[in-house]
């Protein structure tokens, strides 16, 4: 009942931040938005699979690059078609390369996985013709649920439809994620991250398991980065490049990845403090790294882990097996 | 035969850790396998289960050619397996864990969008395994928090979960007091009972367990089978019982207890 609470509230508040009249602060939660969806895919694959993957900024390059192709190249507009296009083309790249990198775990599924996403970064800026390079390509205004918005200034499009859409898709997201980690599939995939010997002498098709994770999260990082597209406005290969992979990854740890909102909370608390800082100071990365070397150190829990009081090994423990 | 293997070899470079290993376990016998440090038995276990591919040889479960399958394969064919170590779900409750192998049994794994704690037949059949193994108490709990011994009964456990007709257990009762072997043995053959696993296979260490509770016995030594007989035939031939038991043979209290 209490998390019910607690939930209704924060979904109570976010509906009514666009009416309190920071549109600077509205569009921020917009990136907010993508970002916590890709991170659900995310840490289906590292928290609850116990796979790192270093390159995850591929799938969320691919999901914004479909928008930007499809609206600008194709102009279909339909953004419940670029959603469900971004998933598709994620779910068939990750298929080819999560049955590689799923064949591998710890510190070498990282490094495949990275791999990956920097030859992704390599093609998108020398295909040029396909790409546009390192001009990357615009993404046109989407239609949402079959209504034309081309009307709209774009600040108001953006903190109003745009917004609650966004919200919506996320949602959404989460309820099926949510599913998927409590039901038979979900405890299987804990199993694999806790002792995939064990598990797969309990009948546990280990690989198998794992790549329907990959796959999951490639979809979830597409959504999240179509959703990311119209909010921008030019894709440019700068969103797959390894640091953006890395921020992925600092997002999840930060919020707390043994938790199942710890990476949303990761992602919100990452989007503001990184706006905040590179505004007041150049060498933000700087405190970011601080950070983060902090974090592993002292609350391997995450920002969840001190909310809640548990500051216990696992963390720390999980993220040196999943590295080690 | 519920589980055979035919002329089995593993070998590692030069090393042959088996070598022409044949035997085969019939329903209903609880066959140990017994033999100093070195001499196979955990690779063949590690074969007869999968985890290992044999060198030559083959592996038949109910007849049916299972050289080289899987440890998952096999799982669902009806063939389960504990491990020397505990060999656990650390961060996962004893419900949690019991629940991986009733999910595998009962073909819950496709239930990608269905709420496990809704499942009230999963839970149920978890729950009867705990019962089983004095586990009822403890569901809640963390496996990693768990008494050395009781992790070594929810590693059994779980295997029991899946309901086998055939368990292969590594040294079931290795890394616990003396007095709870037997608690252990007793458990576990209780629960194979009820469970109605047709046959067992275990590799054991304690005499005292060995010649306990099993039908048969081989003998392994240096990849190959030295002996395989009943207990009171091995007990007999004092040559196989100094090469491979070595000074446990004069131990008072062989014969069977169970």
């Amino acid at each position: 009942m209490k998390v019910w609470i607690t939930l209704g509230s924060v979904l109570l508040l976010v509906l009514a931040i666009p009416q309190l009249g920071w549109p600077y602060y509205t569009i921020l939660m917009l990136s907010f938005f993508a970002y916590a969806t890709a991170l659900l895919g995310l840490n289906l694959l590292f928290g609850y699979t116990g796979l790192l993957s270093f390159g995850h900024a591929l799938f969320l390059g691919l999901g914004a690059y479909t928008t930007a192709w499809l609206t600008s190249v194709w102009g279909i507009c339909s953004m419940e078609v670029i959603l469900l296009t971004a998933m598709v083309v994620a779910v068939l790249v990750a298929a080819t390369i999560g049955a590689l990198c799923v064949r591998y775990v710890k510190i070498y599924f990282g490094m495949l996985t990275l791999a990956f996403g920097m030859l992704f970064y390599s093609f998108l800026l020398k295909f040029y013709h396909l790409t546009g390079g390192d001009e990357g390509m615009r993404v046109l205004r989407p239609l949402l649920l079959g209504f034309d918005l081309s009307g709209m200034p774009k600040l108001s499009f953006l903190i109003g439809p745009y917004y609650y859409y966004s919200v919506a898709v996320l949602a959404m997201a989460t309820g099926v994620m949510w599913r998927l980690v409590t039901s038979p599939f979900g405890l299987w995939l804990k199993a694999i991250r806790e002792n995939p010997v064990k598990a797969a002498a309990l009948g546990v098709s280990v690989r198998r398991y794992r790549w329907y994770a990959f796959l999951i999260s490639a979809a979830y990082a597409a959504v999240g980065g179509a959703l990311l597209g119209p909010t921008i406005g030019q894709v440019d290969p700068g969103l797959t490049y390894w640091t953006q992979s890395g921020h992925l990854v600092f997002m999840t740890l930060l919020g707390g990845f043994g938790y199942f909102f710890g990476p949303l909370l990761g992602a919100l608390v990452f989007i503001y403090l990184q706006d905040t800082l590179m505004t007041m100071f150049p060498y933000w990365r700087l405190v970011f790294g601080a950070m983060l070397a902090l974090l592993v150190l002292f609350a391997p829990e995450g920002l969840l882990g001190l909310l809640t009081g548990r500051r216990g090994r696992q963390g720390r423990k999980t993220v040196r097996a999943a590295v080690s | 035969m519920m589980l055979q293997a035919e002329k089995i070899a593993k070998a590692y470079g030069e090393f042959r850790a088996l070598d022409g290993v044949t035997l085969g376990i019939a329903a209903g016998e609880f066959v140990s396998v017994i033999g100093p440090n070195g001499a196979g038995k955990s690779t063949l276990i590690n074969v007869l289960t999968g985890l290992l591919k044999p060198t030559a040889g083959r592996v038949y479960l109910k007849g049916q050619d299972i050289t080289g399958m899987g440890p998952w394969r096999l799982a669902r064919l009806g063939m389960a397996r504990s491990f020397q170590l505990v060999t656990i779900f650390p961060g996962l409750t004893v419900l949690e864990m019991l629940q991986v192998a009733v999910i595998s049994r009962l073909r819950r794994h496709g239930h990608l969008f269905v709420s496990l704690a809704r499942d009230r037949e999963v839970t149920a059949q978890a729950t009867e395994v705990a019962e089983l193994f004095m586990l009822s108490e403890k569901l809640g709990m963390v496996a990693r928090q768990l008494p050395q011994g009781d992790k070594k009964l929810l590693d059994v456990a779980s295997a029991f979960a899946l309901h086998p007709e055939v368990i292969l257990l590594d040294e079931p009762t290795s890394g616990v007091s003396t007095q709870e072997k037997h608690t252990i043995m007793a458990i576990l053959v209780a629960a194979a009972r009820r469970i109605g696993i047709r046959s067992i296979l275990q590799v054991e260490h304690d005499m005292d367990i060995v010649f306990g509770y099993s039908d048969r016995i081989i003998a392994l030594h240096q990849g190959r089978i030295l002996a395989d007989a009943t207990p009171q035939a091995l007990q007999e031939n004092a040559d196989v019982m100094r090469l491979v038991v070595g000074q446990q043979s004069r131990h008072p209290d062989f014969g069977r207890s169970a």
